[in-house]
C-alpha cells in the first residue's frame, strides 16, 4: 500500500487544552478515509494540520514520503472542502472554480477548459456566471467540491462537508462523493461526526475520541468488531454488560453478574478473570416465550416501542440489568408479548463482544 | 391612556419626546439653511429669497480666504483620511485575525486612546510636543495630528466588517494556492472593502469636522475651513457664514448618505 | 476545535504571523504622536513658565501650586485655598453632569421607542438621529447659538405667537451650554441605550406583566436594570466630552460659564499664556476622564459576571 498521509506522533496543544495527543497512522493512496468522531475529538484539528491551517506542536506529516509540516497552505498540493463552502461572495462559480488555477499560474485558456471540464463533472454548467448567493446549497455544495478539485490535488480534505444540506440532499450526495472518488482516484480525507455517512461512503474509519485515535478499520470491523467500549458504544447501538472472563481454551466465555455464562469474541485473548463489559447490538438479540438451546438470558418485558420496520424491546433481566432487543416486524400482526410477560432472550452465536476497556 | 394597553413595547410619550429629540436636532440646521438664503444685511430682519450670500462666499471680500481654508481642509482630509485607513485596516487584520495574543488589550487600548483622551488634552499635549521637539506648526503638523485621531474612527467599521468575514475565506484561498498578498488583493479585500470605504469616509468627516486640536498646532497664517469660520463668527454670526455653514452642512448629509448605502450593500459575509 | 473550519471563526492562519508587523504602524504613530506627548505634557506641568509662552527647563511644584492655593499677589503671603480653578472644574463637572442628565431624560425614551420600530423603520429613524452628529459640530454650535440668541428665530416666533411676552435670555447661560452639549453628544447616548433595548427580551416584561406589575413599574423595575449597561455606557459617552468640550461653552456660554476647556486653552493663546499650568489643568482634566472610565469599566465588567 502507498500511503497518501502519513501521521507520526502528532500532537497538538492549545493552551494547557491537548486538542491531539500522539496519533499515528497511515491513510492510502486512492482510500476514502473518514474521521469519526464526536465534536471536540480532534478530528477537525487533525484535518486542519493537513491542509496547513495548523502547526502540529510535536511530530510529523509526510505526504506520500515527504515530509510537509514546514509548507504553508499554497504549498501544499492538496486542497479542501470546507463546512460551509467558503466560496468566494464576489465571483461568480466558474471564478470560484477556476480561483485556485490561476493561483497556480495556469494560462488562461486552460483555465476555461478545466473549469469547464469541473462544471461538467458536478453538472452545473447552466450556472458558470451565478453569484454563490444565487445557488442552493446543494448547488454550492458542487461548486466547493469541483473548486477543490479542479487543480487535480493528490489528496481532498473534506470537512463535515454534508453537514449543511438537508437529509434528502445528504443521501444523494453521498453516492456522489463516493463516484466522484472512485472515477478520479483521489486520496479522500473526510471528517464528520455523522456515524450513518462514515459506514456508507469510507474505505476506513478511524474513530476518534478526546484527542486519540480508538480504532481504525473498515466499517464493518468498526461495527461488528469494536475494540473498546467508546466505539461500541460511539457506533450503532448496543447493550453493555458488566462480565468477567470465566474461560478463555475453546472459545472466550464470560459471566455475566448476575452468573448466566454467556460465549463471546475478542480483541486478543483476555486472560481469566479479566473484568470488562459484554457488548451485544440489539439485532443480535431474539425474545421468546420459551427457553431454547445456546446462549440466553432470562428476564421480564419491560417495554416496547414500535418503530415501523422494527419493534424495540426494554427487558429487566434477573440481574436487574436491562437489555434493548430489536426484532423485524415479520408478521403481519403477531401476537406480542405484553409488557410484564416473562421472557427469554437468545444471543446470535458469534455477536457478542468481550471489551476490556 | 395608551389604545393598545397590553403592548408592552410602547409607552405613553416617548413618541412625543422623540419627535421633540428631532427638532432640537434639526431646528437649528434648518433656520441656518432658510436664514441662508436671506436677502437682507442684516441677520435678523426677513427680506426675502436670495443667492447673494451664496455669491458672497465664493466672490466676497473674504472669498479667497475661505476658498485657500477649504483646500487645506481638504487637503488635509484626504491625506489624513486616507493614511489613517491605511494603518487602521493593518491593525484590524493583526487585532480581528491574530486570535489572542500578548499585547491585544493594550494594542486595543492604545488604538482608542485617541478617541478616550479629550480632544483638549491632545490639542495640548501635540502643541506641546512640537514645540519640545521642534517641529514646525503649519499644515504638516495638522495632518500628522489629525492622522493620529482618524486612526480610532477608520478601525471601528474595519474590524466591525471583518470580524463579520471568516476566515475560512482566507483559508479557502490560501488552500487554492494564493499568497498571502493575492488573498488579502483577490478575496479579502473585495469583500471587506465597503468596511475600508465607510472607515476612510468616517475619518474624512472627522479630519474635515476637527476645530480644537487645528486650532492648537495650526501655527499662525495657515486655516481650515472651520478655524476660518471660528475666526469670522467671534465677531457675529454674518449671513455669508450661514450660506458657507449650508454648503458644509449638505456635504457631510451627502457623506453620510453615501457611507450609509455603502454600509447596506452586501451586509457582512457568512458563508451559506 | 471540531465546530468545523468554516463555522465563524475569524482566526485566520493566513494573517495570524504577520499580527505584529501589521500592528506596528499604529504603535509607532500613536505611541509617538499622542503617548509621548501626553508624557511630556506631564513633564511640563512641573516646569516653570516663560513669560512668553513656552517653559523653562527648571523643576517646580508652581503650576499645581497655582492651581490650589492663592499666596497672594507677590506670592508672599501665607497660602489660602485658590477657590477660582476649583470652582471651574466643579462647574464644568456640574455642567457635564447637566448634559448628561438631559440626554438620558431624552434619550433614554428615544432609544427604546426607535429600538421598538419594526425592522424596515429602524435604521431610518437611527440614521435620522445620527445625521446631525455628522455635521461639522462648529457649525452646530453656531446654529445652535442663531438660533437661540436674544433676538434670533426662536424668541422672535415665540413673541410673534404670543407665548412669551420678554424674549427668553437663553443664550449665555448654563443651559445654553447644556443645550449644547446635548446637541453636540446626544448621539453617544441614543446608540448604546439602543442596541441595549434592541436586546432587551420582552418576554421578560411579559412576565412581569403576567405577575401582575403595571407598566411604568415593569420599565423601572425590569427594563432600565437589564439595559442599564447600555445607560451607563450611553452616560459615560456624553460625559466624557461634555467634560473637556471647548466650542459649546465658548461660543453659547458667557463668563459665567467658563469651563476647563476655555481655561485650557487661554494658557496656550498669546502672551498672556502659562504652559506649566495649562498642561496642569490638562493632567487634571484627563485624570478625571480616567477615573470615569476606570468606574465605567468597573461597573461593565460586574454587569459581565
Amino acid at each position: 500500500m502507498t500511503s497518501a498521509v502519513g501521521l507520526h506522533q502528532i500532537t497538538k496543544q492549545f493552551g494547557t487544552f491537548t486538542a491531539l495527543s500522539d496519533v499515528s497512522f497511515e491513510i492510502a493512496d486512492n482510500e476514502f478515509f473518514t474521521l469519526l468522531g464526536p465534536s471536540g475529538c480532534g478530528k477537525t484539528t487533525l484535518l486542519r494540520m493537513i491542509a496547513g491551517f495548523e502547526a502540529a506542536s510535536a511530530g510529523r506529516i509526510d505526504l506520500y514520503g515527504t515530509p510537509i509540516g514546514a509548507l504553508p497552505p499554497d504549498k501544499r498540493p492538496v486542497n479542501t472542502v470546507f463546512q460551509n463552502y467558503a466560496l468566494f461572495p464576489h465571483m461568480d462559480v466558474a471564478q470560484n472554480i477556476g480561483f485556485g488555477l490561476s493561483m497556480l499560474g495556469w494560462a488562461k485558456a486552460d483555465v476555461t477548459a478545466r473549469v469547464a471540464q469541473m462544471l461538467g463533472m458536478v453538472q452545473l454548467e447552466a450556472f458558470a456566471h451565478r453569484k454563490p448567493h444565487a445557488l442552493s446549497g446543494g448547488q454550492q455544495q458542487r461548486v466547493a467540491l469541483a473548486r477543490a478539485m479542479a487543480p487535480r490535488p493528490k489528496v481532498l480534505l473534506l470537512d463535515e462537508p454534508l453537514s449543511a444540506l438537508d437529509l434528502k440532499l445528504r443521501q444523494g450526495m453521498r453516492a456522489e462523493l463516493k463516484r466522484l472518488q472512485r472515477e478520479t482516484g483521489i486520496t479522500f480525507v473526510f471528517v464528520t461526526h455523522d456515524q450513518e455517512e462514515a459506514l456508507a461512503m469510507s474505505d476506513r474509519i478511524a474513530v476518534m475520541s478526546a484527542g486519540k485515535v480508538q480504532q481504525i478499520g473498515t466499517p464493518e470491523e468498526i461495527y461488528q468488531a469494536p475494540e473498546n467500549r467508546f466505539v461500541a458504544d460511539f457506533i450503532g447501538e448496543t447493550n453493555l454488560i458488566p462480565a468477567t472472563v470465566s474461560g478463555n481454551e475453546a472459545g472466550l466465555v464470560c459471566q455475566m453478574s448476575g452468573g448466566t455464562s454467556v460465549h463471546a469474541m475478542a480483541t486478543g485473548t483476555p486472560p481469566v478473570g479479566a473484568q470488562g463489559m459484554l457488548s451485544i447490538r440489539p439485532e443480535a438479540l431474539q425474545l421468546g416465550r420459551k427457553p431454547s438451546g445456546g446462549d440466553q438470558l432470562e428476564g421480564t418485558l419491560q417495554g416496547l416501542t414500535y418503530l415501523g420496520t422494527d419493534t424495540q424491546f426494554e427487558v429487566a433481566l434477573a440481574t436487574g440489568q436491562s437489555v434493548q432487543v430489536r426484532q423485524q416486524n415479520t408478521a403481519p400482526s403477531g401476537q406480542m408479548p405484553a409488557p410484564g410477560d416473562p421472557v427469554f432472550v437468545s444471543i446470535t452465536p458469534g455477536t457478542a463482544r468481550f471489551l476490556v476497556t | 391612556m395608551s389604545a393598545r394597553p397590553f403592548n408592552l413595547r410602547r409607552y405613553a410619550g416617548f413618541f412625543p419626546l422623540t419627535l421633540l429629540c428631532l427638532v432640537i436636532l434639526y431646528a437649528p440646521l434648518l433656520v441656518v439653511m432658510v436664514y441662508s438664503f436671506n436677502d437682507g444685511r442684516s441677520i435678523t430682519v426677513w427680506q426675502g429669497v436670495s443667492l447673494r450670500w451664496y455669491v458672497d462666499v465664493f466672490a466676497g471680500p473674504e472669498a479667497e480666504k475661505f476658498k485657500l481654508a477649504a483646500w487645506n481642509s481638504l487637503s488635509i482630509a484626504v491625506m489624513a483620511a486616507v493614511t489613517a485607513t491605511m494603518i487602521a485596516t493593518a491593525a484590524s487584520l493583526a487585532m480581528v485575525r491574530g486570535g489572542a495574543f500578548r499585547g491585544k488589550s493594550a494594542s486595543f487600548a492604545l488604538i482608542s486612546l485617541p478617541i478616550m483622551v479629550p480632544e483638549i488634552v491632545t490639542a495640548v499635549a501635540t502643541l506641546i510636543f512640537f514645540s519640545a521637539i521642534g517641529f514646525k506648526l503649519g499644515t504638516l503638523s495638522i495632518l500628522v495630528a489629525h492622522i493620529v485621531f482618524c486612526i480610532p474612527f477608520a478601525y471601528l467599521p474595519i474590524a466591525a466588517r471583518l470580524s463579520g468575514i471568516e476566515a475560512s475565506f482566507e483559508e479557502a484561498a490560501q488552500d487554492l494556492y494564493a499568497s498571502r498578498w493575492q488573498t488579502f488583493r483577490h478575496v479579502l479585500m473585495p469583500i471587506l472593502w465597503p468596511g475600508i470605504l465607510s472607515g476612510f469616509l468616517l475619518a474624512f468627516i472627522i479630519s474635515l469636522d476637527d476645530f480644537i486640536i487645528t486650532n492648537f498646532v495650526k501655527g499662525a497664517g495657515v486655516e481650515t475651513l472651520p478655524t476660518a469660520i471660528f475666526g469670522s463668527v467671534k465677531q457675529g454670526i454674518k449671513p455669508n457664514i450661514m450660506a458657507l455653514s449650508t454648503l458644509l452642512l449638505l456635504v457631510s448629509i451627502l457623506l453620510v448618505t453615501l457611507s450609509y448605502i455603502l454600509g447596506r450593500t452586501g451586509q457582512p459575509t457568512k458563508s451559506d | 476545535m471540531a465546530a468545523g473550519i468554516g463555522s465563524g471563526r475569524t482566526v485566520s492562519s493566513t494573517f495570524q504571523p504577520l499580527r505584529t508587523w501589521l500592528l506596528l504602524p499604529s504603535w509607532l504613530i500613536i505611541g509617538f504622536f499622542l503617548v509621548l506627548p501626553v508624557l511630556l505634557m506631564l513633564v511640563y506641568s512641573f516646569l516653570t513658565k516663560e513669560f512668553r509662552g513656552g517653559v523653562i527647563w527648571q523643576p517646580t511644584l508652581a503650576a499645581y501650586d497655582q492651581f490650589l492655593f492663592d499666596r497672594g499677589l507677590f506670592g508672599d503671603d501665607p497660602p489660602k485655598i485658590e477657590w477660582t480653578y476649583i470652582t471651574i472644574f466643579a462647574r464644568s463637572i456640574a455642567q457635564a453632569l447637566g448634559a448628561t442628565l438631559l440626554c438620558l431624560l431624552i434619550g433614554f425614551p428615544t432609544a427604546f421607542f426607535i429600538a421598538t420600530r419594526p425592522e424596515r423603520t429602524k435604521a431610518i429613524w437611527l440614521l435620522l438621529i445620527t445625521t446631525p452628529y455628522w455635521v461639522n459640530l462648529l457649525i452646530r454650535t453656531v446654529s445652535l447659538k442663531f438660533l437661540i440668541r436674544e433676538n434670533g428665530p426662536l424668541n422672535e416666533g415665540l413673541l410673534a405667537i404670543g407665548v412669551i411676552a420678554e424674549p427668553l435670555a437663553l443664550i449665555n447661560t448654563n443651559f445654553a451650554v447644556q443645550l449644547g452639549l446635548f446637541y453636540s453628544y446626544l448621539p453617544f447616548m441614543v446608540l448604546p441605550i439602543y442596541a441595549a433595548v434592541e436586546r432587551y427580551n420582552f418576554a421578560l416584561s411579559e412576565a412581569a406583566s403576567d405577575l401582575y406589575a403595571p407598566k411604568w413599574v415593569i420599565l423601572r423595575r425590569i427594563v432600565i436594570p437589564v439595559v442599564r449597561p447600555g445607560i451607563i455606557a450611553g452616560c459615560i459617552l456624553v460625559f466624557v466630552p461634555s467634560l473637556g468640550a471647548f466650542l459649546a461653552p465658548d461660543l453659547l456660554g458667557g463668563a459665567k460659564t467658563f469651563m476647563i476647556g476655555s481655561l485650557i486653552e487661554e494658557q496656550f493663546k498669546g502672551n498672556a499664556g502659562n504652559w506649566p499650568f495649562g498642561a496642569a489643568a490638562s493632567i487634571i482634566l484627563l485624570s478625571l476622564v480616567l477615573l470615569a472610565l476606570l468606574v465605567y469599566a468597573r461597573t461593565q465588567k460586574d454587569t459581565r459576571a
